[in-house]
């Protein structure tokens, strides 16, 4: 216990000298940075428009009030488009990060030295890098379009959903494993009827969670160009109609209530 | 019972239990998906010709991974990264900071309820807006630059972390913090004392966490931007250096794997 003698009487410190000089070292160390931080942001920002920021906050939103809402008729295809890039970007996500997901856990994948590192990669490099990027990416590649969003949305999720899985899969209790293995099954028997129930519950969950998270990324993807209601509102602000801009963020925040709504109405229904 | 039945229900293989057990609801739940999902297939309207020609240029990315270009552009991605950096960590510090008494103040169990609806109200909104939309809007407020970014990244910081923090202080133990408050604590010092060594361990894993996303959600805002590496990237893209962008991409991978190596190791000392 760290102790200080002090005129023959001992007194309780929390932490040792040494202890404390170096958490004061630590703090010391960490404000500097932080003060270098706002320094360099300081110096590449233009104060002028800080400054003069309420002013312009004023002036947009009486811009943007009243929202054009008759514009809601327009909205009814990007709305589609973008609830599909979330759902089949889902879907075809889900259909990758099975394999890769029992590949990466450690009491399914067939070769730990091997295979294990290349899924975990596949995990941490599709997981690493956002949607918008992997549409930029497509766009370059395939063209502009919802079909670009789709595959981003895919690639963005595999990761996400391969890396719950198995951890999900290598929390299953081994007894149910053994006790299939012990009837004579085969190793893919024992997959369906050992493995698969046992991390159903917990698939579908992430599957749901996903696509809430999904239906987010695509809405905003369409202002790369890759589909969605997102189109719109960059082609809004591009024309500075911040009217219509209004009528889209709300359009978009009520989908994303909606989506948070159904997926926790569903993950409460499946646990 | 006749023989003949007896043998029959004898011969009745045993089938694994439906997930979903209600029959009418989960042919009704299937159709309904089919019927859905060819719909969204026959409106997504894809150019395979495109596709097709896109292909070489998918191969060119790829092949770009294993030379990547990282010294043409060298100073571009230096001052991107080091952007992206910055305003991570400006904000990561300055957001959780904020997000701590919010996060406070949307605890049930601690606040009265003026506190806590309108600390609920603030992680609501925080959470229900992307970053990028509120990274456009920012920008139009305050002008191009890593404030914007700075701002954006801490206004998306407090809503998550107040939120997870104040779920984790609802869930906590009780009786440790009765048991400071009945000693006579004031209502700091029963914070400090009761509830924070509770939830610290839990608080200093998420916080790592959100830095890890602050610096990957950095690397898309330049794309409207607000400063950080998007714009070299989006830049590289544009002008099909897809070498340089495959550099700036292995950068972005390889820091969001150093940062989750070291939340590992960070959460593992704390817990």
């Amino acid at each position: 216990m760290p102790v200080l003698e002090r005129a023959g009487m001992q007194i309780w410190r929390r932490r040792t000298g040494r202890d404390s000089l170096i958490r004061w070292f630590g703090w010391l160390i960490g404000v500097a940075v932080f003060v270098y931080c706002w320094q360099i942001i300081s110096a590449s920002t233009t104060w002028f428009f800080v400054w003069d920021a309420p002013r312009i906050a004023n002036d947009i939103w009486t811009r943007a009030t009243p929202p054009r809402w008759e514009y809601i008729t327009q909205l009814g295809r990007p709305i589609w488009d973008t609830l599909n890039i979330a759902t089949l970007g889902t879907l075809i996500a889900l259909c990758l990060a099975v394999p890769v997901a029992f590949l990466a856990a450690r009491n399914t994948t067939p070769s730990a030295l091997f295979i294990r590192p290349v899924a975990l990669l596949i995990i941490v490099s599709t997981r690493s890098i956002n949607s918008l990027i992997w549409a930029l990416l497509l766009i370059a590649i395939i063209g502009p379009g919802v079909f670009a969003g789709v595959i981003a949305i895919a690639i963005r999720s595999i990761g996400f959903c391969a890396k719950l899985l198995y951890e999900a899969i290598e929390e299953i209790d081994s007894g149910q494993v053994e006790a299939i293995t012990a009837t004579g099954a085969s190793r893919w028997q024992v997959m369906a009827y050992g493995i698969v129930p046992q991390v159903l519950p917990a698939f579908a969950g992430i599957a749901v969670f996903r696509w809430d998270i999904n239906i987010r990324e695509s809405t905003v993807l369409g202002l790369v160009g890759a589909g969605g209601i997102g189109l719109q509102l960059s082609a809004s602000l591009n024309v500075l109609a911040w009217p219509q801009v209004s009528l889209i963020l709300i359009v978009i925040l009520v989908a994303v209530l909606i989506s948070e709504l159904v997926s926790a109405k569903v993950r409460g229904a499946i646990i | 019972m006749s023989h003949r039945e007896l043998d029959d229900m004898l011969g009745k293989g045993w089938r694994k239990p439906a997930f979903v057990r209600n029959p009418l609801l989960r042919w009704g739940l299937g159709l309904g998906f089919v019927a859905y999902l060819i719909a969204a297939v026959l409106t997504i309207e894809v150019d395979w010709g495109r596709v097709y020609e896109g292909l070489d240029r998918g191969w060119a990315f790829i092949l770009a991974f294993t030379s990547p270009d990282f010294l043409s552009r060298w100073s571009d991605i230096w001052s991107g990264l080091l952007e992206s950096i910055v305003m991570t960590v400006a904000a990561s510090v300055v957001g959780i900071a904020i997000s701590i008494p919010i996060g406070l103040g949307a605890a049930r169990n601690i606040a009265p309820l003026p506190v806590y609806v309108i600390c609920r109200g603030i992680v609501a909104i925080s959470r229900a807006l992307q970053e990028i939309i509120v990274a456009i809007l920012l920008v139009a407020i305050f002008g191009f630059g890593p404030l914007a970014g700075f701002l954006t990244l801490s206004f998306a910081t407090i809503g998550f972390l107040s939120k997870l923090l104040a779920e984790d202080i609802e869930a906590m133990d009780k009786a440790q913090a009765e048991a400071i408050r009945a000693s006579g604590a004031r209502w700091m010092q029963w914070i400090n004392y009761g509830v924070q060594p509770q939830v610290m361990p839990r608080l200093v894993g998420l916080s790592m966490y959100r830095i890890d996303i602050n610096f990957r959600e950095s690397a898309i805002l330049g794309l409207v931007g607000a400063g950080g590496i998007g714009a070299t990237l989006n830049t590289a893209f544009d002008r099909y250096e897809y070498d340089t962008a495959a550099a700036i991409l292995i950068l972005i991978i390889g820091i969001v794997m150093a940062l989750e190596y070291l939340s590992g190791i960070i959460r593992a000392r704390v817990q």
